[in-house]
């Protein structure tokens, strides 16, 4: 590499251990929590962590929880997060983690012991291949042959992690490397060949963008979460205002724009508002921020945004025209292009493509029948969201629950919303809300959970009470795997196999509840029981087009129509 | 559509199947593919072939140069570069036979490595319409084994000097 050349040759008096070159180089980065669990192949690592307190070592109870509780962490600090976990089973237990970090392009550093070089390859006891295992899910994964490399790579493994498209970079630490020595030297920036993203849009294309605002009458934004990566939400809010254009957000682009804004539609997609859908359908130029046209968004893509011009604004050029082909395409980090387009766009109004808006939201609000008993899940979130506010950073598991909650919580800011997005990992949320916790100690982190997310993690509430780590949890209960009970009761006659989750219920009132948990310190689990009956709507079956989404609740239709019929995935 | 990849990679271990696993996981066909060291004994050159629609094509390239040992990908479109492969073929052919095999050898530039009682084995190079044609050829003979390099490529450096048409 060029970058060994530059360095000078090391003095051998100055040689320090690999883990102390490890725990250097996390200070360096200044990482300040690092989730973990240990095995024997760490022990001179985890002697550092009693010596030195610039580092917190947070011992979780499994390692694919420290992954998500390093996700958490990055997803609400902005920063990288990081985990340290040993060899083999160790190793294996994160690629979950690691791989819902990839899919939405989260920065975090996983570090993992691994045997002894010499024993590498010949299934020694706790070896796995987790460099080959974990190729298709990381942006890079090391494995370091000789000490000497390490001070490199970890400085390459922060900076590919938190550049460009984020995302999780795996180092693997054999035993020898680890106990090995070498010179702690590093240049100021790692200068790795073939790996230069771009940042900055191409003017030209910026000035077309700029022009097909101008011309567009029926503009939206669609929002995803590139533009929270590269904090793009001011940018964002000045050219929604300034151009007079709706913004739609994807799961993950919830709190880029503010929920309750005039201009804002809410969620897009299979989930998302009706007017959100109805609204984009009609559109004439989409301008994409930060978003990839994930299957969930668009439903059937031929038939998604048909009428619009696309801009398609992304810091990962394969994000480009993979799913949908961009008229304008812009590769750069979405504020920095942002801000570039807002020097050209000038202020305009559009009265009739916002009447039209307007009217597509008091045609097909978001609804659900409000009662006390059994609650429903909607009445919950809404209720929280009037409680909690923006005091609070919300986590999601994966299912109804999540789609509510991105559905009916008020967002205000960005990273205020934290979710399993394109991996829709069950058990996210409460490792993802310790993470958050830690991060932002001045917000309260809950977690909108369901209750079979939450009994695959649940184990996490010995670590947040060893902590004392405040972090709640706000469980809609609906003894029942909500969302696959939803398919089998619109698509499969109501035959409800395997979703059943049977114990015993304990009710409580709702308000007087959510303030006895927000007000109480430390970890705090409120059990919501929820009507099982109740259905996320809209919907977009899957492989259908937007427009032919189920706006209302209308089990009978649903059931005799063409939705019967089980969709693709 | 064809298309030709001309990849510089960094040479480590695991690069070649870090390139092919790509492939594998995106759902993208290989007709061939080669591996060789370059003039740079840190950079190992990859050439691979690959059908598919133009933006398939397109997100190949755009998806190799997000792999961290890969430092550079020309796409090498097919009438404006120099392919070749070897070609390793064992024809049925006894002692009555070997004059004409020879001939017909000769004809394609091929060399003859070994003779045995039963077969004469060649050895040819060429763009892979020759090697096609060629092996075309020696069916009627019959045709015990073939061993081909797959396709390696370089674009055109101002005009070619054994320039071919190509079908």
């Amino acid at each position: 590499m060029s970058t060994r050349a530059k360095r000078p040759i090391p003095i051998k008096s100055s040689k320090i251990s690999g883990a102390e070159i490890i725990y250097r180089s996390l200070e360096r980065e200044g990482v300040k929590y690092i989730f973990g669990h240990p095995g024997a192949i760490l022990l001179t690592l985890l002697d550092l962590f009693l010596k030195r307190s610039q580092i917190r070592h947070i011992l979780t109870r499994h390692e694919q929880c420290a992954a998500h509780m390093a996700e958490g962490y990055a997803r609400a600090s902005g920063t990288v997060g990081v985990c340290l976990v040993t060899s083999g089973p160790g190793a294996t237990n994160l690629i979950t983690g690691i791989t819902d970090a990839y899919m939405d392009s989260i920065p975090i550093v996983c570090l993992t012991g691994q045997v002894s070089t010499a024993m590498v390859g010949n299934d020694a006891f706790q070896e796995a291949d987790i460099v080959g295992m974990t190729r298709t899910v990381t942006k890079h994964s090391y494995l370091v042959k000789k000490t000497d490399d390490l001070p490199r790579v970890l400085q390459e493994a922060f900076y590919i992690a938190r550049t460009g498209r984020p995302g999780p970079v795996l180092v693997d630490l054999p035993k020898d490397v680890i106990l090995g020595e070498a010179a702690f030297e590093v240049p100021e920036e790692p200068d790795i060949r073939g790996y230069k993203p771009t940042t900055r849009g191409h003017p030209r294309q910026i000035e077309r963008v700029a022009a097909a605002i101008a011309e567009a009458k029926q503009p939206i934004l669609y929002v995803g979460g590139g533009a929270i990566h590269a904090e793009a939400h001011a940018e964002l809010l000045k050219l929604a205002e300034t151009a007079d254009i709706p913004v739609t957000f994807t799961l993950l682009g919830a709190g880029s724009f503010p929920s309750a804004h005039e201009l804002s539609l809410g969620m897009l997609g299979m989930h998302g508002t009706a007017y959100a859908n109805y609204a984009v359908c009609e559109c004439d130029l989409l301008l994409a921020v930060g978003a990839r046209f994930d299957d969930r968004v668009t439903g059937k893509v031929s038939e998604f945004a048909t009428r619009a011009k696309v801009v398609h604004i992304d810091i990962d050029p394969t994000a480009i025209g993979k799913n949908k082909q961009a008229d304008i395409p812009v590769v750069g980090d979405a504020r920095l292009v942002l801000h570039e387009l807002n020097k050209l766009v000038k202020a305009q109004k559009r009265p009739l493509w916002r009447k039209r808006v307007e009217k597509l939201k008091a045609d097909f609000p978001l609804l659900f029948d409000s009662q006390s008993s059994p609650i429903k899940p909607q009445e919950a979130i809404l209720t929280l969201s009037q409680e909690a506010g923006d005091r609070a950073i919300i986590t999601t598991e994966v299912g109804q629950h999540q789609m509510w909650a991105a559905q009916y919580y008020n967002f205000t800011f960005p990273r205020q919303f934290i979710s399993s997005g394109g991996l829709g990992t069950m058990g996210f949320g409460f490792p993802a809300a310790i993470g958050a916790a830690l991060a932002r100690p001045e917000k309260l982190a809950i977690d909108i959970a369901g209750d079979g997310s939450f009994q695959m993690v649940m184990q996490e509430l010995a670590t947040a009470m060893q902590y004392g780590v405040p972090v709640k949890v706000f469980l809609l209960n609906n003894y029942s795997l909500g969302m696959v009970r939803q398919w089998q009761d619109l698509f499969m006659d109501r035959r409800f196999s395997e979703v059943g989750l049977e114990v015993s219920p304990d009710y409580v009132e709702l308000r007087p509840a959510i303030r006895k948990m927000i007000e109480t310190p430390g970890p705090f689990i409120l059990d919501v029981v929820v009507d099982p009956d109740e259905l996320v709507f809209p919907m977009v079956p899957a492989g259908a087009a937007t427009k032919d989404m189920i706006v209302r609740d209308d089990r009978k239709r649903a059931l005799s129509g063409k939705l019967s019929a089980l969709p693709d995935n | 559509m064809r298309q030709i990849y001309s990849i510089l990679v960094n040479n480590h271990p695991g690069v070649l199947s870090h390139v092919a696993g790509l492939f594998t996981r995106r759902g993208y066909n290989i007709e061939s593919i080669a591996a060789g060291p370059t003039e740079d004994s840190e950079v190992t050159r990859i050439s691979i072939v690959a059908f598919g629609e133009p933006h398939e094509l397109e997100q190949i390239a755009k998806q190799l140069r997000k792999l961290y040992d890969v430092r550079d990908v020309q796409q090498v479109p097919y009438n404006r570069s120099v392919t070749r492969e070897l070609l390793l073929a064992t024809i049925l052919a006894g002692p009555e036979k070997r004059g004409e095999v020879f001939q017909l050898a000769t004809a394609f530039g091929a060399n003859v490595v070994s003779i045995s009682d039963e077969s004469v084995t060649l050895e040819a190079s060429g763009n892979d319409q020759k090697i096609r044609t060629l092996l075309k050829s020696f069916e009627r003979y019959g045709i015990a084994q073939v061993a081909r390099t797959g396709m390696i490529a370089l674009p055109y450096t101002g005009m070619p000097s054994d320039w071919e048409p190509l079908a």
